[in-house]
């Protein structure tokens, strides 16, 4: 039995692993998952066909990090895996259902034929559409605080239901249509690609508002994090995040007017990146939101250290296998013969 | 209507529910990936375009099952959490890291390959993607060793220890990963998968047989098929049979529900048929071979066999679930054992793609793959109760703090959405069959946008294009 507990902070390695294969998620799948979402809007049945091809071959391994995500937080913490899934058993439940309706509508949509081909195209977009949903609302729940007794949840089945979760149920929904408007900027051609700079002309100042109304009612609602935000020296230097997401929205607007095909999708990552590291701030040290810190939920030295092996030779293997992928079907998705 | 809504009962209705389906399709992909592994490999060597025809035809059925696989499999993943956050609380030490290596190594590689299997025919050379091929079944039998491992650990637990908190804790992690259950259920499993997948390629080939269409085509499949039927069926037998041993030995009490023996008694008889009665504590209408049992369980004639009483009754597996399922697995696999003689013998008569009681028998046994890997479950599985950590954390404990009408509910929309999902890929799958292994020459894979490979319609060129 082995354990590298006395060379290095074992949680805070996990923490940090976990959050980044969360993190990839949210940008690898939100692009799919905002393809869904826009999906019945498309100008034609050419262009829905030029959208599903341009993921077809990815979508698989993208939402494999949802799995990461959740498998790793069983492994690593499964306290907080213990506390929080019940907590979140509803949301999580229809999050599955929309999933597995969208992950069987690509192989069935391919295979049908007028109608039913239609039908298909409907059930990829309402299982994206109730995916992205929930997702948001467990963001929103979880940053908003969990009951806990003893080692398990307390609260209520509806605890993850408010005003505010909706909300942000709804700008994830804007959030991930805007990866996914941007992700067809760069994936394809003429009407697909001029429908999706109206898309995300659009979407532009949805997310833009929505950001700025999490971030106003997040330190509204709760003073540990309006402590933490607005307190000197942490409002200094932590301003640094909101000043580059405003830069980056200034950025993005710009390409949006000089045709840039590439650079909006990776300014949204970086836009999601930095709200996502400004709720990480927000939440820290907390995995079960003011109930249980990452160190008080680690799994036992020896689990998190013998995972960690497989994660350090395997991670950047992934990371390779996947990114020879995408680099395989990278060019502009086609209808016609283009592959 | 369940009037008294248990959330225990509910919670296992709903995992044997979910599992029950997901298995389907793993016990289906591990043998194909690999069968097309070997198809591809045959069309590389001779260069028969039979061999793609196949592939090609069958690789689309893959996708189909890998898809259903996977988004039930993440369903899985997350009901742990959801329906047993007490189990995954205790024990999340000792098989988070196995569930957590199963996505590391299998499931990333499965996914990405697939794009290049499904997608990549002419961005790679034919030898990038026979690489691609191997390696989606390379992870699928990985993804098995994980999933068995923890599985095989939640029936011979060891390497472990109870702390003082309640919790479990590694001890020694060889002993976790490679416990004393773990070989048997592995080599059974993946074996059961092979058949799985032989059965249902030769009822294929059957149908295409009988009905004279893709004769060339129809030929492979059903040969290579039938190989696997004469060599691997009756290994099967062997493997079970030892694998019948392990359990013997570890689990005596899953053996009593197996065998329907109440007693313990020296020169066991082996219970052909009868009716186990848990009320009576006893098998009603046995019909019974004298010290069968013992003879194959300890190798003596009168070797001792412990009944169930010998444990008290709530510690106890329900007794006619495993009793039947048993004779169910055993009896698909006798029969599949029988179609291999048969096969040998039409091949020594040379009638073996023509003799249409034969091809009627093949095609009625294409689903037998999977009665067999269900019922083989629901021996292991529902053997194991009361217990989730077999003698060690019982199933009742491990539920998670939510409300019975909760989980009620979502078995409820499991099963509408499981058969809307279930029905349409069959519905595909059907069809897929039904158009056959022809060569769409111009037509890009699946009407999506992705073109064949130019050797594609080469090859429809040198064939006539018309294979209907």
């Amino acid at each position: 039995m082995f354990s590298f507990q006395g060379f290095i902070d074992l949680p805070l390695v996990w923490y940090a692993l976990i959050a980044t294969a969360v993190f990839l998620y949210v940008l690898l799948d939100g692009f799919d998952l905002g393809l869904g979402i826009l999906f019945p809007f498309a100008p034609s049945e050419k262009c829905q066909d030029r959208m599903m091809t341009s993921i077809a071959p990815f979508w698989d391994g993208n939402e494999t990090w949802l799995v990461m995500g959740g498998g790793g937080l069983f492994a690593a913490f499964p306290l907080a895996y213990a506390i929080l899934m019940p907590a979140f058993y509803i949301p999580i439940i229809l999050m599955l259902l929309g999933l597995i309706l969208r992950g069987v509508s690509f192989e069935f949509r391919f295979k049908a034929h007028d109608r039913s081909k239609k039908r298909w195209g409907y059930v990829f977009h309402l299982g994206s559409l109730v995916a992205t949903m929930t997702q948001g609302m467990i963001l929103g729940a979880f940053v908003q605080g969990i009951s806990v007794t003893g080692r398990s949840f307390s609260g209520g089945p509806f605890d993850w239901l408010n005003a505010f979760s909706v909300m942000t149920g709804v700008a994830l929904v804007a959030g991930y249509a805007l990866l996914g408007a941007t992700w067809l900027i760069m994936k394809t051609e003429d009407v697909t690609q001029a429908w999706a700079r109206k898309c995300t002309g659009y979407l532009f100042w949805h997310v833009a508002f929505f950001m700025g109304l999490v971030s106003l009612c997040m330190p509204i609602m709760d003073p540990r994090i309006r402590e933490l935000w607005f307190s000197l020296p942490h409002f200094a230097y932590l301003g640094i995040m909101p000043i580059s997401c405003i830069i980056l929205f200034w950025l993005l607007w710009r390409d949006l007017r000089h045709q840039n095909e590439y650079r909006p999708f990776f300014l949204i990552q970086g836009i999601f990146l930095m709200n996502y590291i400004g709720i990480g701030i927000s939440t820290w040290p907390w995995l079960v939101p003011y109930q249980v810190t990452f160190s008080q939920a680690a799994a036992a030295p020896e689990s998190q250290s013998l995972l960690l092996v497989g994660a350090v030779i395997m991670l950047p293997v992934v990371l390779a296998y996947t990114g020879y992928c995408y680099w395989l079907f990278r060019g502009k998705s086609s209808h016609e013969s283009a592959y | 209507m369940i009037l008294h809504l248990d959330p225990a009962l509910l919670a296992r209705l709903q995992f044997a529910f979910t599992i029950s389906f997901h298995i389907l399709f793993p016990a289906f992909t591990i043998g194909l990936a690999s069968w097309l592994a070997v198809v591809e490999w045959r069309w590389l060597k001779t260069g028969d375009e039979t061999y793609r025809d196949v592939y090609q035809m069958w690789v689309k059925i893959f996708a189909v099952t890998f898809g259903m696989g996977v988004v039930s499999g993440v369903v899985l993943s997350y009901q742990f959490g959801t329906n047993w956050s007490v189990f995954s609380d205790k024990v999340g030490n000792v098989l988070g890291p196995l569930l957590g290596f199963e996505v590391l190594t299998a499931f990333f590689l499965e996914a990405s390959f697939l794009g290049i299997m499904l997608f990549g025919w002419n961005r790679v050379s034919p030898k990038m993607h026979f690489a691609a091929t191997v390696t989606v079944a390379s992870g699928t039998l990985v993804s098995a060793f994980w999933i068995l491992s923890a599985n095989s650990w939640m029936q011979t637990p060891q390497g472990f220890m109870i702390g003082d908190d309640g919790l479990y804790y590694p001890t020694n992690w060889l002993a976790i990963i490679f416990n004393s259950s773990f070989p048997y259920r592995m080599v059974h499993m993946v074996v059961a998968a092979y058949l799985t997948t032989a059965f249902a390629v030769s009822g294929v080939g059957a149908f295409y047989l009988f009905r004279k269409k893709f004769t060339r085509q129809a030929k492979v499949m059903f040969a290579m098929a039938m190989l696997m039927a004469v060599f691997v069926a009756p290994l099967q037998l062997l493997f079970g049979d030892l694998h019948g041993l392990n359990t013997f030995k570890e689990q005596p009490v899953k053996v009593a529900a197996m065998e329907g023996l109440w007693e313990t008694q020296k020169g066991a008889p082996l219970v052909l048929f009868g009716w186990p009665d848990e009320g009576l504590e006893t098998t009603r209408f046995a019909i019974e071979i004298p010290k069968i049992s013992s003879l194959i369980l300890t190798h003596s004639l009168d070797g001792e066999v412990r009944g169930l009483k010998e444990w008290p009754a709530d510690r106890r597996p329900p007794v006619a679930p495993v009793f039947w399922s048993f004779r169910i697995m055993v009896g698909v696999g006798m029969m599949m054992i029988l179609t291999g003689v048969f096969a040998v013998f039409l091949y020594w008569k040379k009638r073996l793609f023509d003799s249409p009681w034969f091809l009627r028998w093949c095609m009625a046994m294409t689903p037998a793959g999977f009665v067999a890997v269900l019922s083989g479950w629901f021996v292991t599985e529902i053997g194991r109760q009361p217990y989730i950590v077999f003698n060690s954390l019982l199933t009742a404990e491990s539920i998670s703090p939510v409300a019975g009408i909760h989980v009620g509910l979502s078995l409820v929309a499991f099963m509408i959405i499981y058969g809307l999902v279930f029905g349409a890929g069959i519905y595909y799958i059907v069809r897929l069959v039904a158009k056959g292994p022809v060569p769409e020459a111009d037509t890009p894979y699946g009407g999506h946008g992705i073109t064949k490979p130019p050797i594609v319609s080469d090859a429809v060129k040198a064939s006539g294009g018309d294979h209907v």
